[in-house]
């Protein structure tokens, strides 16, 4: 069995806390870490035996989630968005053996993107449709099943899909196709609360996983293929009642809204699809948001549309904005900015990673939102200059005309939704990327409530053809690509890093996969039989490690013989 | 809108029929979720059919394409509303003024200029098309099935694929309808015995490979069994110039295709 050679990460107060011979999850390239990861395993597994399976889940256990990697509590694993896991009992030597122990299956159509939550030996887990279920994490043997009453006449963009579970106290939460965000009882699957965010007829949906912070659930709404006006919002975990929202499109008198055309700003979408992530040190929240509506018009909305394609630092107890930085300002090409805002330090630098669908990888200090470096981490034709802050600026070119020309990275992006990895053992972020291009065309498509608004539409260029899907490893201090990890065609599955060495993904063609993540060797596969667009993530129960991913309708679940 | 439109399912004809103002909305409509295969001015490409032609294979009335576009086609990559990763699905309004665009740009499909009888002489002789690909159940296996290839693919696709048949491979589609991706690349591999196969992949992940070789016969093969491996995009079709294929031959040869889809 590996172990972790390095030493714990002393500057962090909270680090020692509950067990005073585990560490706490080294968030930076540089932090270290001496713990052994078995024995924690082991302290961990002996603990879980003496919880009872109604322990609470508290606003600290979330906090200080990697002192019990055995549970996956957040939709990120922790609150710094890596990703990565601190169970090492799977490994680059053993990982050859590893077997296939259960499978559910939700026995309809459609597919399952969410990432299960487990919470000492029960799995959570949403689906398609805005279904649920509360799993056995050993035997995948459900223990309730809720489906939440859609109403006939939604039409979401980008599939019926839900992206996964917040957890808090005894409850579990998730948001709506119909806009509604809900609180369930994690023993039953009842509705606690149904709280009505917005009116789902004018184009407003929720698919991501809520981020569980304090005593608050806060969520971030989609919708900006419908000119939505796109907001994060902040409820009260106990009640459901809203504590605060913040507005992705600022209002008249509000700084920003000069960056809007007229009234364009009523219908500016910037959406925010996707979960945030939090740094305890500054209190901020890092919340990303999406393309301005109509995507790919920019006629009529003239100025940068902030902030939309931004990342947003808040203070979660006010919602007020503290900084942004916009990645792609008055974007044409539907390059929302929703991936997963990774926090790393390194030295005494305070990063957030963030590979950009627009084709860079962009490193950020996260205390004050300064651009340190972006780097192009795919195929790009859009930017060949950057501003004196060294921000990728948009060629004139790029622009799509009437009658349709190529532009790459195409719509889908150079990355998407699907959750990157970040290994702190290797210093590296693992970004599941596309290589494709589209022919983007415009034209003056009028707005009309509840129907979508693209401003005309795109679609895969043959020029660029084949299309090349692979995962990369970025390195933060260069940019640079330290391996690349080639799929046979694009996947759309997130990624996972653990403290045996590995990374996990899945493919298109059905393949769950392990990586050695120093040299992106694969080690081990396995043939699902659907295609994945889901993270895997990774637990422990009786001392076992597990690894699970969803694949087509159904989740799996791996594990050593 | 969809209360606006209580019965429109039920609906033979379409509620918007003839009104420019829903055939325009229509026309946006199309281009985000149907132009991927059907062309930006529904002419169709080398993925769906021409949709200008008055003549529709899977669909007559408004209230067939309503259908059709509500519930796709099984067995072909036309998928239901909603479901096809383009687009954001939509109301009944929407696809009736799809339709409504759709009729406003059909035109009189132009008479065919071809021998038929003389296209099928060529296709199953000397042009040596039938060596690889099956017409109704007769011909080879290594090229995709023209069976109804007529309706699916444009005049001018089909040319091209002809004249040029590596400048584009079978178009392949989104992996939201991956099932339908195949695309007939060329493939070589030499096995741990050291035999050489060259054929077209049937399929293929990271690991394996399912290929057709020149025989037609399936080889079932683990990648990392393999003393080498190779695809290439270059089409195992040769390139038909107008030296080997005059163009009034192609295009016997086109109405051949098009009576044999027609049946």
């Amino acid at each position: 069995m590996k172990l972790a050679t390095q030493p714990c990460h002393s500057d962090r107060s909270e680090a020692k806390r509950a067990n005073k011979r585990s560490c706490v999850i080294p968030t930076g390239a540089g932090a270290q870490a001496t713990a052994k990861w078995r024995n924690l395993l082991f302290l961990a597994t002996t603990a879980l035996l003496a919880l009872s399976a109604a322990a609470q889940v508290t606003s600290d256990r979330l906090l200080h989630a990697d002192q019990e990697p055995q549970n996956w509590l957040t939709y990120s694993g922790n609150y710094a968005g890596q990703r990565h896991t601190l169970l090492d009992q799977i490994n680059t030597a053993n990982v050859k053996n590893l077997a296939a122990k259960w499978v559910y299956q939700t026995n309809t159509g459609g597919r399952i993107e969410a990432t299960p939550l487990a919470v000492d030996g029960i799995l959570y887990e949403t689906g398609q449709d805005d279904r649920a279920f509360a799993l056995d994490a050993r035997t995948g043997r459900p223990i309730w099943m809720f489906q939440h009453a859609l109403p006939q006449d939604i039409r979401p963009c980008c599939g019926r899909v839900n992206r996964g579970f917040a957890v808090l106290g005894d409850r579990v939460y998730l948001g709506t196709l119909d806009s509604h965000v809900i609180a369930l009882d994690r023993k039953t699957g009842n509705v606690v609360w149904d709280q009505v965010a917005a009116d789902y007829k004018l184009g407003y949906s929720f698919t991501a996983a809520p981020l569980a912070l304090k005593d608050m659930i806060i969520i971030g709404v989609s919708g900006g293929e419908y000119g939505i006006r796109g907001f994060i919002d902040a409820y009260d975990a106990a009640t459901g009642k809203l504590r605060w929202r913040f507005y992705t499109v600022p209002g008249p008198g509000e700084p920003g809204h000069d960056s809007w055309e007229g009234d364009s700003w009523k219908i500016g979408g910037a959406p925010a699809w996707n979960t945030g992530t939090y740094d305890a040190a500054t209190n901020q929240i890092f919340w990303c948001t999406g393309n301005p509506s109509p995507s790919n018009r920019g006629a009529g909305r003239a100025g940068d549309n902030l902030y939309s394609n931004s990342v947003l630092a808040l203070n979660p107890d006010t919602g007020k904005l503290n900084w942004y930085f916009q990645f792609t300002p008055h974007d044409e090409h539907d390059w929302d900015a929703t991936q997963i805002p990774v926090l790393v330090d390194s030295g005494n630098q305070h990063l957030l990673l963030h590979a950009n669908r627009n084709g860079f990888f962009y490193v950020l200090d996260r205390s004050t939102g300064k651009l340190i470096s972006a780097t192009a981490y795919g195929k790009q034709t859009w930017s060949a200059t950057k501003d004196s802050l060294g921000r990728p600026l948009a060629k004139k070119e790029a622009s799509p005309t009437l009658e349709g020309h190529t532009v790459c990275p195409g719509a889908l992006g150079t990355t998407n939704w699907y959750p990157p990895a970040y290994n702190p053992q290797t210093g590296l972020l693992y970004v599941t990327s596309r290589d494709q291009c589209d022919i983007f065309s415009t034209a003056p498509q009028p707005y009309e409530a509840g129907h979508a608004y693209y401003g005309s539409a795109y679609f895969p260029s043959e020029e660029a053809e084949p299309y090349i899907g692979a995962l990369r490893a970025l390195d933060p201090a260069s940019g640079d690509k330290k391996w690349e990890f080639p799929h046979t065609s694009p996947t759309w599955s997130g990624l996972l890093s653990t403290a045996g060495g590995l990374i996990f993904t899945g493919d298109a063609e059905g393949n769950f996969i392990a990586l050695d993540a120093a040299t992106g060797k694969p080690l081990w596969h396995f043939q699902m039989g659907g295609a994945v667009y889901a993270g895997p993530m990774s637990f422990a129960v009786d001392g076992k490690q597990y690894v699970a991913i969803a694949a087509g309708s159904s989740l799996f679940a791996f594990a050593l013989p | 809108m969809v209360c606006a439109f209580p019965s429109a399912r039920a609906a033979a004809q379409n509620p918007l029929a003839n009104d420019p103002k829903a055939a325009k909305a229509g026309e946006y409509e199309f281009r985000i979720n149907c132009a991927l295969c059907h062309g930006l001015g529904a002419h169709g490409g080398g993925r769906g059919p021409d949709l200008t032609r008055a003549k529709k294979k899977h669909a007559t009335t408004d209230a067939d394409l309503f259908q059709v576009i509500s519930n796709g086609i099984a067995g072909t990559a036309m998928p239901a509303n909603g479901t096809n990763g383009q687009g954001v699905g939509m109301t009944d309004e929407e696809i009736w003024e799809i339709i409504a665009y759709i009729r406003s740009q059909e035109v009189k499909a132009p008479a065919q200029s071809g021998n038929a009888e003389h296209g099928r002489q060529l296709f199953s002789g000397q042009a040596g098309c039938a060596k690889c690909h099956m017409i109704n159940g007769v011909g080879g296996r290594l090229g995709p099935d023209l069976s109804s290839v007529a309706g699916s693919r444009t005049h001018d696709a089909l040319v091209d694929s002809i004249r040029n048949p590596s400048r584009r491979l079978a178009w392949g589609l989104t992996e939201s309808s991956k099932e339908f991706a195949q695309e007939y690349e060329t493939v070589s591999v030499t096995t741990a015995d050291g035999a050489r196969i060259r054929g077209v992949t049937m399929n293929e992940d990271q690991f394996t490979v399912q290929l057709m070789d020149m025989g037609g016969n399936l080889h079932l093969l683990e990648k990392d069994k393999l003393k080498s491996f190779s695809k290439s995009r270059e089409s195992m079709m040769p390139p038909y110039d107008a030296e080997s294929l005059s163009d009034s031959d192609l295009e016997d040869i086109l109405a051949y295709l098009a009576t044999a889809e027609a049946k």
